[in-house]
C-alpha cells in the first residue's frame, strides 16, 4: 500500500470523468482524496453519461487526458470490459460476489433503490397506482428519457413491478406511463434539481439517493420506495487499462472502497447512496450509523436487473415508449 | 507608395521589403473554418458511409429512408417551417412598424436592442420559462396544447425567431426609399398597387432570404426542444442525441452520423438558396 501511495504521488494527477460534485457526495470525495494524498484530480465532463465515459476512453486513448477511472452504469460496463484493467481492492472480500466481476474488471461501488420523491403537499403516497389520481395532474416526471438514461429506464421498470410485471418484461410499466399520460398526469420534461425547486415536477421517479430532500434542496420533500417494487441499481468502478496514471487510478479505487471514517464507502453513505460494502461495515462496526439511519426505509425483496433483462427492457422501450407517451 | 514616388513628396527608403502574399491575412480565418467546420463535417460524412467492421459502403444510408428516420426529418421540417413562417411574418410586420417610426427615436433603439438580446435567448432557459409560465403546472395558465408537436414548441421557437427576423429584415426595409413611394403615389397608384408592383417585388428576395435563415436557425436548435419534451424524439437532433448518448444499450453512432449527414445536406440546400436570394436582394440595397 505504501508503495502504491508513493507511485501515485509521483504521478501527481488523476483523471476522472462524469462525476457531478453534488452526486453521491462526489464533491467531498474528490476534495478529501486530493487533500489526503496531494494528488490533483482533473474532473472532466461532470454531467456526462456512462456512454460518454466509454467514448472518452476510446477517443482519448494514449493521451495524458484519457480518463484513468470510470464510474459507470452496469449496462455500459458489461459490453466494454475489454477496455478495463482487472484490479482487486484490499477490501475485496467484503464486496458481495454478485456485485463484482470474478476477475475484478468491474466492481460495483454504490447504488440505491428506485423511489418516488414527492412534495409533501400531496400528503403521503403509499402506492404507485395512486399517481393516476386527479390531484397529480401534470405532476409526475422521470429523470430523463428511458431509451437514453438508465435512471429513467429503471423508473419505468419500477412502475412495471408495482403493476404486477416482472423484471423480464417492462411492458406493464410502459402501459402505466401511457395511462399517466392519458390522464394528463405525466410531465415529459426531465426532472432536475431546478424543476423540483421551481415546483414544476412535484413527483419524480429517481434513485433514492437522488431523491433525498438534502439532495434536491427542497425541505418539504418525501421519498417513498414501494414494498412490492424494490428495484435496486448499482454503479460500478472500472480502471482504464491504458490509464495515463495507473498507480493513482488504483490508489483512487483503494480510497473509494476504504471503510475508514473518511474513506469512500462512508462518504458515499453520507451522500445518501448505499455503498457496496454496507452490510460488511454494519457488522464490523465501521459504518457511519448516523448517515445509515437517514436512508429511506426499504421493506421487501430487492430486484436487480440482469444484463439480458436490461437489454430486453431497452429493446421494448425503443419500439414502444414514444408511441405510449405521445 | 506609387503616389509618393510620382509626386516625389516623400522619398521612400529603398530597401528590401518582405512582400507577404495577399492570402496570408486570411489564414487564421481559413484555419479556423478548416478545423471547426470542414474537418468535423468531413469526419461525419466519412463515418456515415462506414460499416461497423470498418469498410465503406452505401448500405448505412438506407436508414435515411426508413419510416422511423423519415419521421424525424418530417418533424424537423414541420417545426422549422411553422416557426420560420410565423417568425418571418410577425417579424417583418414588426420591422415595418419600427422602420416607419422615427429613425433616431427611442422606440426604435429600444426594439433593436431588445431584439438583439432576445434573438439569442434560447435553450433550456427559454423552454423552462415557458414551462413555468404556461406548462402543465404553469403560473399563468395551463395550456392544454403546450405539449402538442409541432405547435407547442413552434410557439416557443417563435420567441427567438421574431427578434431575429427584425434584425435581419430591418436593413432591407430601411433600404426602401421614400421617393419610390412618392413617385408611385404621384403617378396615381393605390397603396395596394404600390405594394403589388413596387414594394413587394423589392422586398421579396430579402424577405424569403431572411425566412430561410430562420428556417436554418430552427433546424439546429436543440437544447430548447429537449428541455421542453424529453420523452419523445420528434426532430433529427433529438434522435442524434439518443443515438450517441444512450446508456441503456441503444446507442448507435453510425445512425447518428447518417442523420447528421442528412442535416448537412439540408443545410447545404438552404444556404445555397439563401445565397442566391441574397444576391438578388443586394441589388436594390446598395
Amino acid at each position: 500500500m505504501s508503495k502504491l501511495i508513493a507511485a501515485a504521488k509521483k504521478e501527481g494527477t488523476l483523471n476522472v470523468i462524469a462525476l457531478p460534485p453534488t452526486w453521491a457526495n462526489y464533491g467531498t470525495i474528490i476534495s478529501t482524496f486530493e487533500k489526503k494524498y496531494g494528488i490533483k484530480i482533473n474532473s472532466a465532463n461532470p454531467d456526462g453519461s456512462s456512454q460518454d465515459e466509454v467514448n472518452a476512453v476510446k477517443q482519448e486513448n494514449g493521451t495524458a487526458a484519457a480518463p484513468d477511472v470510470l464510474d459507470i452504469g452496469m449496462s455500459v460496463a458489461l459490453v466494454n470490459t475489454s477496455l478495463f484493467a482487472p484490479y482487486e481492492v484490499s477490501t475485496w472480500s467484503d464486496i458481495p460476489a454478485a456485485q463484482k466481476a470474478s476477475n475484478g474488471v468491474w466492481v460495483q461501488d454504490y447504488g440505491g433503490y428506485m423511489s418516488i420523491g414527492y412534495s409533501s403537499k400531496f400528503g403521503t403516497i403509499t402506492s404507485v397506482s395512486q399517481l393516476l389520481g386527479p390531484k397529480f395532474k401534470g405532476a409526475v416526471a422521470l429523470n430523463g428519457n428511458p431509451t437514453e438514461a438508465n435512471a429513467a429506464l429503471n423508473g419505468v421498470m419500477m412502475a412495471s413491478l408495482a403493476n404486477g410485471g416482472s423484471a423480464s418484461s417492462i411492458a406493464k410499466g410502459v402501459s402505466f406511463f401511457q395511462q399517466l399520460k392519458a390522464k394528463g398526469n405525466f410531465d415529459s420534461v426531465q426532472a432536475t434539481g431546478a424543476t423540483i425547486k421551481a415546483g414544476t415536477t412535484p413527483v419524480v421517479f429517481n434513485w433514492d439517493y437522488l431523491n433525498l430532500p438534502s439532495y434536491v434542496g427542497v425541505s418539504n420533500w418525501k421519498v417513498f420506495i414501494p414494498s412490492n417494487a424494490v428495484l435496486g441499481g448499482y454503479y460500478a468502478q472500472a480502471i482504464n487499462k491504458n490509464a495515463p496514471h495507473p498507480a493513482a487510478a488504483r490508489l483512487w479505487e483503494e480510497f473509494l472502497y476504504s471503510q475508514a471514517a473518511d474513506g469512500g464507502q462512508n462518504l458515499w453513505l453520507e451522500g445518501g447512496a448505499r455503498p457496496v460494502e454496507q452490510q460488511a461495515m454494519a457488522s464490523n462496526g465501521s459504518i457511519n450509523s448516523g448517515a445509515a439511519a437517514k436512508l429511506p426505509p426499504v421493506s421487501g425483496t430487492p430486484v436487480f436487473l440482469s444484463e439480458s433483462q436490461a437489454t430486453n427492457a431497452a429493446t421494448y422501450l425503443s419500439a414502444n415508449w414514444a408511441k405510449a407517451v405521445s | 507608395m506609387a503616389v509618393n514616388a510620382q509626386t516625389g513628396a516623400r522619398p521612400v527608403r529603398a530597401g528590401r521589403r518582405i512582400r507577404l502574399p495577399n492570402w496570408l491575412g486570411t489564414t487564421p480565418f481559413l484555419a479556423y473554418v478548416a478545423i471547426f467546420l470542414l474537418l468535423p463535417t468531413g469526419i461525419i460524412v466519412v463515418d456515415a458511409f462506414k460499416t461497423p467492421t470498418g469498410g465503406l459502403n452505401l448500405a448505412s444510408l438506407k436508414v435515411l429512408f426508413e419510416s422511423a428516420e423519415r419521421s424525424y426529418f418530417t418533424g424537423s421540417l414541420e417545426l422549422c417551417l411553422i416557426s420560420s413562417v410565423l417568425g418571418a411574418v410577425l417579424g417583418a410586420t414588426l420591422a415595418y412598424a419600427i422602420a416607419s417610426g422615427n429613425p433616431d427615436g427611442t422606440v426604435r433603439r429600444l426594439y433593436i436592442a431588445v431584439s438583439g438580446v432576445l434573438a439569442q435567448f434560447g435553450g433550456v432557459t427559454l423552454a423552462f420559462a415557458f414551462v413555468v409560465l404556461i406548462g402543465p403546472v404553469g403560473l399563468l395558465i395551463h395550456a392544454s396544447w403546450f405539449y402538442d408537436f409541432p405547435w407547442g414548441i413552434a410557439v416557443i421557437y417563435t420567441y427567438f425567431q421574431v427578434p431575429l427576423m427584425v434584425l435581419v429584415f430591418l436593413p432591407a426595409i430601411d433600404g426602401v426609399k421614400a421617393q419610390w413611394r412618392e413617385a408611385s403615389d404621384s403617378l396615381g397608384a393605390s397603396t395596394w398597387q404600390y405594394w403589388r408592383y413596387v414594394g413587394g417585388p423589392l422586398l421579396a428576395p430579402a424577405f424569403f432570404g431572411a425566412a430561410l435563415l430562420l428556417f436554418a436557425n430552427a433546424l439546429s436548435a436543440f437544447a430548447t426542444i429537449v428541455a421542453w419534451e424529453n420523452q419523445i424524439a420528434y426532430i433529427v437532433p433529438q434522435q442524434i442525441y439518443v443515438a450517441i448518448n444512450s446508456e441503456v444499450g441503444l446507442s448507435n453512432v453510425n445512425q447518428a452520423d447518417v442523420l447528421a449527414l442528412g442535416m448537412i445536406i439540408m443545410v447545404a440546400i438552404l444556404m445555397t438558396c439563401y445565397a442566391l436570394l441574397q444576391r438578388r436582394a443586394a441589388r436594390w440595397l446598395r
